[in-house]
């Protein structure tokens, strides 16, 4: 009695902790042991999602045009950024969510390691017409001629100057948006005001390392093979745009301090660089528009397009897709998510409601940019107005003609490693330790190791 | 077998009694179901979630990552054995000299700065008449903060040309650094921003300072010693087990600072691409390799090699700590 008593606080003991311990454990959205039931709602497949979020009206009209459509049905959405600890142990553990939404640049080195999912099937079964989705972005998200994901926003950069700083320097926004650089190399130098601890005001901030693949773009260099197996960072086309780039910086002295001076200003509020005319023009990513129009429409500034040495429009594009993860329990409903989300339809009806909303509030609509050309074009006619603040207005311009002119990297293997190559190189000569092709030539061993490992491990 | 020794007042009747039965029980042995093996069982019971959930979720992953730390695994697909490979790719690997470099800079800085400067609070917070409970939470608060709170506010507070940390020193003449772009400072930076979790360390040190018999303050003051004297050989010695302690913890927790670092320079793409490596933190570096470069054999191996130096580094702090550390009672 005694005995069996005892055995039995020891198996409730351990069934306890393990029922703790289970209901502890789990990660990502996808369903469980029962899935089907606790996915299905009134004979809809319930569908998760991982790395998207719902901040505006362009996330929430799209996620319900989808949950209203005839396919289509609810959506379990966990809120955040794309996480790629959360993401990898939710395809190791089996339990992945059904659509992932992730930066184009990261889709490669996915779909080399088998973590998300071919899409070619599903493009045809569900008749997605990626003639409507610009190159760059279908480029982006191919891998050895297979698309693995499907383009969804389409972000851009813009040259912002700052009309007071131009004016000062005795300059026009013409001069400044020039794509010679021995003229961006003048107004750069008279725009600076100060040096080191003392820097006043950024005369021309090229925005690298980021932006490098731009620069490089417009001096016509190639830092990635088409087929993207093989670096090119040694280009001279390359170690010339970052001479280049780099030289801008050390103009306005010590990088330390150029680098406190730029993250010591209110980005994103009312004392922003153009609001305290402390940045003369710099190449930076679309969305800042929108955050201008919001905080400070009228700080005085000027959009014009980025031009390359031959003065025709360039531009880099990046930005976000929708992919299916290995092991998702509903493809082929979140294939149809993926179509929903990105079609031209549905982009038009966020597009309005986010229009409405924004106006009601007193604010400023000037587009959403999308990787689907038709969805742009209906945007653009259907519902952009005129803001009647001339700078947005140029600024909305000026950003739907960029458009057509984006360049990208092709999808990779080992995107995130490359790209630490090249800007673990700027990094190291803008902090002075290495000239530019000796930081380049490092950079690309680093980034080819890497590339032809990725590639090895592929076979 | 005997009773341990116990420190502390002499032992009552009711220990005595107590060892009396046990001794009878462990006569008669543990085959029988007598009171000795229900209460084991029950021990048993009660410990298990403490032992399934370090099986799982500590011993399991130790052997798990020790395995992988031979193979080549990129999360995805199965591990394909690689031998020693990545032992050996960890000898020429320069960014995890440099991160290794930086991860002991870090902690030679951090930890004797935190662990004094925790003891300096304690002694204050001692010494407090009233108000000593308010002032306790006061200093722990900031331990309470989330880590990447902590890292979000110090990239505002130790930002060059804007940051309070400079305006507070300009407030003295004194033209502050650089903190979070120079290389130089970097580190400097990071380690002003561990000591706002010292809190958590002179806690522990008040509790110390407590339990020092008041007896020997008193007997040492009619000896004729004054306060430093006093603290010298009277405090010091009798805290000491807790400053081992807190040595141990603090060094084992540097080495593997990870969640401010990573939030300050590479949690945005912004900050990760132009922060160079000053700020690459051997945790950090082992977090890129396995899930932003997705080599999980070769972070494991890191994670070995990690473990066998904060091994080594404890067992010279435990052998020192021999000659050095005064136990009451033992």
């Amino acid at each position: 009695m005694g005995r069996s008593r005892s055995r039995s606080v020891v198996g409730a003991g351990t069934a306890l902790t393990a029922v703790t311990l289970a209901a502890c454990g789990g990660v990502g959205g996808g369903g469980g042991g029962s899935d089907q039931a606790a996915s299905s709602s009134g004979g809809k497949v319930t569908i998760s999602t991982m790395g998207f979020g719902l901040p505006d009206e362009i996330a929430t009209v799209r996620v319900k045009t989808y949950e209203n459509s005839a396919k289509g049905g609810p959506v379990k959405i966990t809120e955040g950024g794309f996480d790629e600890q959360q993401f990898l142990a939710a395809v190791a553990s089996g339990n992945p969510p059904d659509a992932v939404h992730l930066d184009r640049a990261k889709v490669g080195t996915y779909a080399a390691r088998g973590a998300i999912v071919p899409m070619d099937d599903c493009i045809a079964k569900s008749g997605i017409d990626m003639s409507q989705y610009r190159k760059p972005g279908v480029q982006q998200v191919t891998l050895d001629g297979k698309v693995y994901a499907i383009p969804e926003f389409y972000g851009m950069r813009l040259l912002i100057s700052d009309d007071a700083v131009v004016k000062k320097a005795g300059l026009t926004t013409k001069q400044v948006a020039s794509g010679d650089w021995d003229t961006i190399t003048m107004v750069n130098d008279k725009m600076t005001q100060g040096s080191g601890r003392n820097l006043k005001v950024i005369g021309y901030d090229p925005r690298i390392p980021e932006t490098l693949p731009l620069w490089a773009a417009a001096n016509g260099g190639q830092m990635l093979s088409a087929d993207g197996k093989t670096a090119s960072l040694g280009d001279p086309k390359v170690v010339e745009a970052l001479t280049f780039t780099t030289n801008l910086v050390k103009r306005a002295g010590k990088y330390s301090e150029f680098k406190a001076t730029r993250e010591g200003v209110d980005f994103f509020g009312k004392d922003n660089q153009y609001a305290t005319d402390t940045v003369g023009a710099m190449p930076i990513d679309d969305f800042y528009l929108n955050v201008l129009a919001d905080v400070s429409p009228k700080a005085g500034f000027t959009v014009s397009p980025i031009l390359d040495r031959q003065g025709k429009q360039i531009n880099y594009s990046g930005g976000s897709s929708w992919a299916i993860p290995k092991g998702a329990k509903h493809p082929e409903e979140a294939c149809e998510f993926a179509k929903v989300m990105t079609a031209a339809d549905t982009w038009v009806a966020a597009a309005k409601a986010r229009a409405e909303a924004l106006r009601a509030e007193g604010g400023y609509y000037l587009g959403t940019n999308t990787g689907n050309k038709v969805a742009d074009e209906r945007i653009r006619t259907e519902v952009f107005k005129p803001t009647g603040v001339p700078a947005l207005d140029n600024g909305a311009k000026v950003l739907q003609q960029a458009q057509d002119s984006a360049v990208t990297l092709p999808a990779t293997y080992a995107g995130s490693e490359f790209e630490k190559a090249y800007t673990d190189a700027v990094t190291r000569v803008l902090e002075g330790s290495q000239t530019p092709a000796q930081a380049l030539k490092q950079a690309q061993g680093e980034a080819q190791k890497a590339l032809d490992a990725a590639a090895k491990s592929r076979q | 077998m005997t009773a341990p020794a116990a420190s502390g007042p002499p032992p009552t009747s009711v220990p005595v009694a107590t060892s009396a039965r046990a001794g009878s029980r462990r006569a008669r042995g543990w085959g029988g179901a007598g009171r000795g093996q229900r209460e084991g069982r029950w021990a048993l019971a009660f410990l298990s979630p403490w032992v399934i959930g370090f099986v799982v979720f500590t011993a399991g992953p130790m052997v798990a990552s020790l395995v992988l730390s031979f193979t080549d695994y990129d999360l995805v697909n199965s591990p394909r054995l690689v031998g020693t490979q990545n032992y050996r790719d960890l000898v020429s690997d320069p960014r995890l000299l440099t991160s290794m470099r930086n991860t002991v800079i870090y902690t030679v800085l951090h930890v004797p700065l935190a662990m004094l400067l925790a003891l300096g609070l304690a002694l204050v917070l001692n010494r407090l008449a009233r108000g000593q409970g308010f002032f306790r939470t006061l200093v722990y608060l900031p331990v309470m903060t989330p880590p990447v709170a902590i890292g979000a506010m110090f990239l505002l507070l130790l930002n060059g040309r804007s940051g309070l940390v400079n305006e507070v020193l300009s407030w003295v003449g004194i033209t502050g650094p650089a903190w979070t772009t120079d290389p130089a400072w970097i580190k400097p930076g990071l380690v002003l921003m561990s000591l706002w979790t010292i809190g958590g360390t002179a806690v522990i040190y008040l509790a110390a300072l407590k339990d020092v018999p008041v007896q020997l303050h008193e007997a040492a003051t009619l000896d004729g010693a004054n306060a430093w004297q006093r603290f010298r050989n009277v405090t010091l010695p009798m805290i000491s087990g807790t400053i081992y302690f807190t040595l141990i913890v603090n060094t084992i927790a540097s080495l593997q600072t990870f969640s401010e670092v990573y939030t300050m320079y590479f949690g945005n793409a912004a900050t990760a691409s132009s922060s160079g490596d000053a700020a690459l933190m051997y945790a950090v570096y082992l977090f890129q390799q396995a899930f932003q470069f997705l080599h999980m054999g070769y972070a494991s191996a890191m994670a070995w090699l990690l473990f066998l130096i904060i091994l080594l580094i404890t067992v010279v702090q435990v052998r020192v700590a021999r000659r050095r550390v005064y136990y009451e009672g033992g």
